[in-house]
């Protein structure tokens, strides 16, 4: 489980490690490019939304209210008589963009805090990570729901709720590397050298722990994704009309006696995107850790 | 042992002050003026003020939080703002529904998903190892309430085993079905988590020189698996489970409403919608004190599962 710094890295390091270690840890798990291929796909739908979509995703049809598939309603329509087909594809597009900007914040500041913690150590390190573990500690999705509904649900609140569950974890990940990595030869040289902290850490210390943030990145984009549909599903999403895959199947389950098939469509699209993330998360985990390396 | 357990019952006790700061701050940063929010845009001053009063917030600050510290330890939450009765009655009457949900779910999520890591770790890199962590991270994809939906659809719906609505405790045989399905769908999310660890750390040990010498000797396989082992292994495996129940708190809030299953997630999606400020505070101390208690107690079975722990 634990992801520790790299055992064996290059004696010169490449000219952009990152970018180096990243395809490395693709190719040594093909299935993680199957996840990266679902992701990529899912994105593209959604950012073509406004061009593929057979339908107004906000226009109601009153004569075709609870249609199962007919002409080019290819998912059939909801209670309001909307396309489901439509509202699935910008559906996409809140998922992700709520996703990616939660990870991405969290990922920052988590990494952040996690590599000063890392760097400095003594009891400015003890203090942050024990309030770190306590914030990990506290149930994050009861945080997040509190969060959203004090704020309101709008989508800046949304993804800052997700965001600030989610530092800790980030912090937790970015730590440990940082501090096996600072001990190692080329940290010294720079000191020497007369590099400045930040200088060490932006330049020489972050490449280094990039694929294992990375790789979190990807586990934790699908537990935002996962998050944000929660709420949604309790009914603190983004607000309705806007479609949202938790709204939808929210929407689908007052009506579950009747019609169950409405929750059906929404519910695997979820299930796609944060299967195709936590694939790619796990092949890319598996590839990094060094525990695991040289024993496929 | 003794210094490891008062050194740890140290940290709960600050972590719960820690935690119960933070409800405070939490509770406090929302723009606008909670008594605002709760009365809705067409309120008078007045009424505001009133119910500024009745809340405590027309106190100095450090006021509030003293009165808030003690009163959480004493157990005087406030008065829901809805019912009227005390948040702590409130909570106290639906907790057992919750605890049991939780408690069921575990043993599942525990009882399954152990063996089959351990299953998964011995059978590396063969049929049962691919085919456990396929569906392990499957299990881990689903968000719960669409799990819950999906076993509603097909168990209840569909076969007609088990009723749509949860939390009868007539008879043992209705307790059973109606706790069946929350509690499996909380289980098979956790067992997911849980194989995954157990497959881990179970790699980690079976390489260890010990387990080689047990070999060596003659050890018959299904001891050193399960003995010498898991026996090691599950030190980590204590570590997850205990942190797990952070998730699990979360996923049966979700399961609560799908299963319309009475319990503290019903309450704390009630007190959300009409913005019953005081049971919200309620409810969070709530969780924290689970949160610590369930450490305490993960600390203990430390101590009991490694016996190393007794020296530190």
């Amino acid at each position: 489980m634990s992801l520790s710094v790299h055992n064996a890295l290059p004696a010169t390091p490449p000219r952009w490690p990152w970018l180096h270690n990243t395809i490395r840890a693709f190719n040594a798990n093909k299935t993680s490019w199957l996840g990266l291929v679902i992701f990529v796909m899912v994105t593209l739908l959604a950012v073509l939304a406004p061009w593929i979509a057979p339908h107004d995703p906000l226009e109601q049809n009153v004569f075709a209210k609870l249609k199962e598939p007919f002409e080019n309603y290819y998912l059939g329509t909801d209670y309001y008589g909307r396309d489901i087909f439509s509202r699935l594809l910008y559906g996409a597009q809140i998922s992700l963009v709520i996703g990616i900007a939660s990870t991405v914040l969290a990922l920052v500041i988590g990494s952040i805090i996690g590599i000063l913690a890392g760097w400095y150590g003594g009891r400015f390190d003890i203090i942050i990570m024990q309030t770190m573990d306590m914030l990990l500690a506290f149930p994050s999705l009861i945080l997040g729901l509190i969060l959203v509904a004090m704020l309101g649900p709008s989508m800046t609140n949304i993804i800052l709720a997700i965001a600030l569950t989610s530092i800790p974890s980030f912090a937790r990940i970015a730590r440990a590397p940082t501090i096996s990595v600072k001990q190692r030869e080329f940290i010294d040289a720079g000191r020497a050298l007369g590099f400045s902290d930040t200088r060490l850490m932006v330049g020489h210390i972050l490449p280094n722990i990039f694929p294992e943030i990375l790789v979190m990145g990807s586990m934790w984009l699908a537990n935002a994704i996962r998050t944000e549909a929660s709420l949604a599903f309790i009914g603190l999403g983004v607000k309705p009309p806007i479609p949202t895959w938790g709204g939808m199947i929210r929407e689908g389950f007052e009506n579950i006696l009747d019609s169950y098939w409405l929750v059906l469509s929404p519910s695997i699209a979820i299930l796609v995107v944060v299967f195709g993330l936590n694939i790619l998360g796990d092949g890319l985990r598996d590839a990094i850790d060094p525990k695991l390396k040289g024993e496929r | 042992m003794g210094a490891f357990l008062v050194k740890r019952m140290l940290f709960a006790v600050v972590t719960l002050f820690a935690v119960l700061t933070l409800v405070f701050i939490v509770i406090r940063i929302v723009p606008g003026d909670p008594a605002q929010v709760i009365l809705g845009d067409q309120a008078d001053a007045t009424a505001i003020a009133a119910l500024q009063k009745r809340l405590g917030l027309d106190r100095p600050i450090w006021e509030q939080y003293v009165t808030f510290l003690t009163g959480a330890i004493r157990g005087d939450w406030g008065v829901s703002l809805v019912t009227g009765r005390p948040v702590i009655r409130e909570i106290l009457d639906v907790l057992p529904w919750t605890l049991e949900l939780t408690a069921v779910s575990m043993v599942l999520g525990t009882g399954i998903g152990v063996p089959l890591g351990v299953w998964a770790a011995i059978n590396r890199n063969r049929m049962p190892d691919y085919l456990t962590r396929i569906g392990s991270l499957i299990g881990l994809s689903f968000p719960p309430f669409v799990s819950a939906i999906l076993l509603l659809i097909i168990f209840s719906l569909a076969l007609r085993w088990f009723p749509v609505i949860s939390g009868n405790r007539a008879t043992p045989w209705a307790w059973f079905q109606s706790i069946m399905l929350p509690a499996l769908n909380l289980g098979l999310i956790m067992a997911a988590y849980i194989t995954r660890v157990t497959r881990s750390a179970m790699l980690e040990v079976m390489q260890e020189d010990y387990v080689r010498t047990a070999r060596a000797k003659g050890v018959p396989w299904s001891v050193i698996v399960w003995r010498h082992a898991l026996r090691n292994a599950l030190i980590p495996i204590v570590t997850i489970v205990g942190l797990y129940l952070g998730i699990l708190i979360g996923n049966s809030v979700l399961t609560e409403i799908v299963f319309n299953r009475p319990g503290l997630g019903k309450l704390i999606i009630g007190a959300l919608n009409q913005r019953d400020y005081m049971m919200l505070q309620g409810m969070m101390v709530i969780y924290t004190l689970i949160v610590v208690v369930v450490n305490v107690l993960t600390d203990l079975t430390y101590a009991l599962v490694d016996p190393r722990v007794k020296l530190s």
